[in-house]
């Protein structure tokens, strides 16, 4: 910024030429994807490194951060959903729904800076210092991770509490859990085998769907703590207008959403028997 | 789904509570603030709240009081989730309704776009619309907005679907009356209330969302305060003044509360097989 010269047409010319971009959009959109198919995702306007091997090696951080904040969301979620389903009265209802409301309105930064205040000065609980992966050290790994995940999990923690719980008191009304009960199974038997087996299903719809959710919180955590995923390079993308950069973020990310659909969808079908794929969508 | 029925949902009117109490702090703010949220006071800096002083929530790093600037951002939260919201849900709704009504081959291609929208993570999406559009205020509503757009789409076409299908509508149509006649007669008047729920869910997500960019520096510009804004200023400075990070967060948590509660209790109202469970 500051003092700028002014390019001349040529100059504009050649550096279009030199970074591709001589041509019309939709020729360069079609060449574009030619070679995003064959692995080649381009160039960085700022460092010049290819794109691809940047974001591959920060991929596995977002996606452990991601899936780590899905497991104490489910974690905490569940067995509370179910405890508060089966002490259920006027009062635990109220509660219930208001902690899940509340956590749905808690930004996922904000409860991580509230951790950072709360905890930074317990030794060792929220440990400093450059990112150790998982291959070199598995437990200051999770360590490392443990708050971050934290932070974007318990909104969906609360979430899937609600669900668990409205789902279970469906469940539990229904004919087949009080045949079981009639039968003189045991309450353990009777919830874990005949009601949460059933009631889960809208659970994993929720916790899917949600997915998302926790990779876009993901990217804003990793900010926080200043940890080096793939989330940080969006970010510094976005800042320097690197945009080969943020097209391939952008295009990983999407195909990373379609595919936590599917996976949803198939977990649906090995849980519940009665819904096949292949029996034309029935 | 009358007044009467609202006035029992204690959910939803917590809801209008909190909002009407931010509605309070934002007409207050047009005509009286404590301190000058933009002025800088660097004989108090990050100074924690005192009654004594005046400065309640305390000061920040520039010695700005931190409830003024509280309370001053109120205004633009509000306006940047309802402006947003309102982008969307016109935009999705009529989506919606022009697939849902037309059928064949516009609703196909109005909802392959919507899922196109629909396949990144909203806060992602933002992010990268205000990478694309530049970190101005203004383009905070379209980043928002457009998150929106799919959800409105497809919330209104069911609805529209599901009404289709009904006897007063064959009804209608075989009596004679245009589909027009139809349309804005019979169908939109029914699909309101679901609309209005996804509305106030809607602006509680906004504010998060608003505060979210603002945060990562792509929302509101400082020194205008919003609460994101404020957030990522207090950043550097949460261990050593840790109320400059926790009133901020707490001025978006209880709003967007609001909002969630009022559109969780309307959901109440309007299905009745979520009443009986609750």
């Amino acid at each position: 910024m500051g003092t700028q010269v002014e390019a001349t047409p040529e100059q504009m010319e050649e550096l279009k030429r030199l970074f591709g971009e001589d041509k019309p959009i939709p020729v360069l959109y079609i060449e574009w994807l030619g070679r995003v198919v064959q692995g080649d995702f381009g160039f960085s306007l700022r460092t010049s490194r290819p794109i691809l091997p940047d974001i591959l090696q920060r991929l596995p951080l977002s996606i452990e951060i991601t899936l780590f904040a899905l497991v104490l969301a489910l974690a905490l979620g569940i067995p509370l959903g179910i405890a508060a389903a089966l002490k259920q009265n006027p009062l635990t209802d109220i509660v219930i729904r208001i902690t899940g409301l509340l956590g749905l309105s808690l930004p996922q930064f904000w409860l991580a800076s509230l951790m950072v205040i709360a905890f930074s000065g317990v030794q060792g609980w929220i440990p400093m210092g450059n990112y150790i992966s998982f291959a070199a050290d598995p437990i200051k790994n999770l360590k490392m991770l443990f708050f971050p995940s934290l932070a974007i999990g318990t909104g969906l923690a609360a979430v899937i509490m609600r669900y668990t719980r409205n789902s279970m008191l469906e469940v539990m009304q229904q004919d087949y859990v009080r045949t079981a009960k009639a039968k003189g199974l045991k309450k353990r038997v009777v919830v874990i085998r005949h009601a949460l087996r059933n009631a889960i299903l809208p659970v994993i719809t929720v916790a899917g769907f949600n997915t998302g959710y926790l990779l876009g919180g993901a990217i804003v955590i990793e900010e926080v703590f200043a940890l080096p995923g793939m989330g940080r390079l969006a970010l510094y993308a976005i800042y320097q207008r690197d945009y080969p950069v943020i097209q391939g973020i952008v295009l990983l990310i999407a195909a990373m959403f379609v595919l936590v659909n599917l996976v949803t969808d198939l977990i649906y079908a090995a849980v519940d028997p009665r819904i096949r794929l292949d029996e034309g969508g029935r | 789904m009358g007044a009467a029925r609202l006035k029992k949902n204690i959910i939803a009117l917590a809801g209008v509570g909190i909002i009407s109490f931010y509605l309070l702090i934002i007409l207050v703010s047009l005509f009286w603030l404590p301190f000058d949220p933009v002025a800088m006071d660097t004989l108090h800096l990050l100074e924690p709240p005192s009654i004594k002083t005046g400065h309640l929530f305390g000061t920040d790093e520039f010695g700005r009081d931190i409830l003024s600037r509280i309370m001053q951002g109120c205004s633009v939260s509000l306006i940047i989730s309802l402006g947003a919201t309102l982008l969307g849900a016109v935009i999705g709704t009529l989506m919606g309704i022009w697939a849902g009504f037309l059928g064949g081959k516009w609703d196909h291609l109005i909802m392959r776009v919507a899922d196109i929208l629909f396949s990144f993570p909203s806060l992602l999406l933002a992010i990268f619309v205000m990478g694309i559009l530049g970190e101005k205020t203004y383009n905070v509503i379209f980043a928002i907005g457009i998150v929106y757009i799919p959800q409105f789409a497809r919330v209104s076409r069911g609805a529209i679907l599901t009404l289709k299908g009904n006897e007063f509508v064959k009804a209608a149509f075989s009596s004679g009356a245009s589909k027009t006649y139809v349309l804005f007669r019979h169908l939109v008047p029914n699909i309101m209330m679901p609309l209005i729920v996804q509305v106030s869910l809607s602006l509680s997500v906004a504010i998060l969302l608003e505060s979210a960019l603002s945060f990562l520096g792509m929302g509101i510009q400082p020194p205008y305060p919003s609460w994101g804004n404020m957030l990522s200023g207090a950043r550097k400075f949460m261990l050593l003044a840790p109320w400059t990070a926790i009133y901020p967060g707490l001025a978006i948590v209880f709003l967007v509360l609001g909002f969630n509660l009022l559109g969780d209790g309307l959901r109440d109202l309007l299905d009745p097989r979520l009443r009986n469970v609750k």
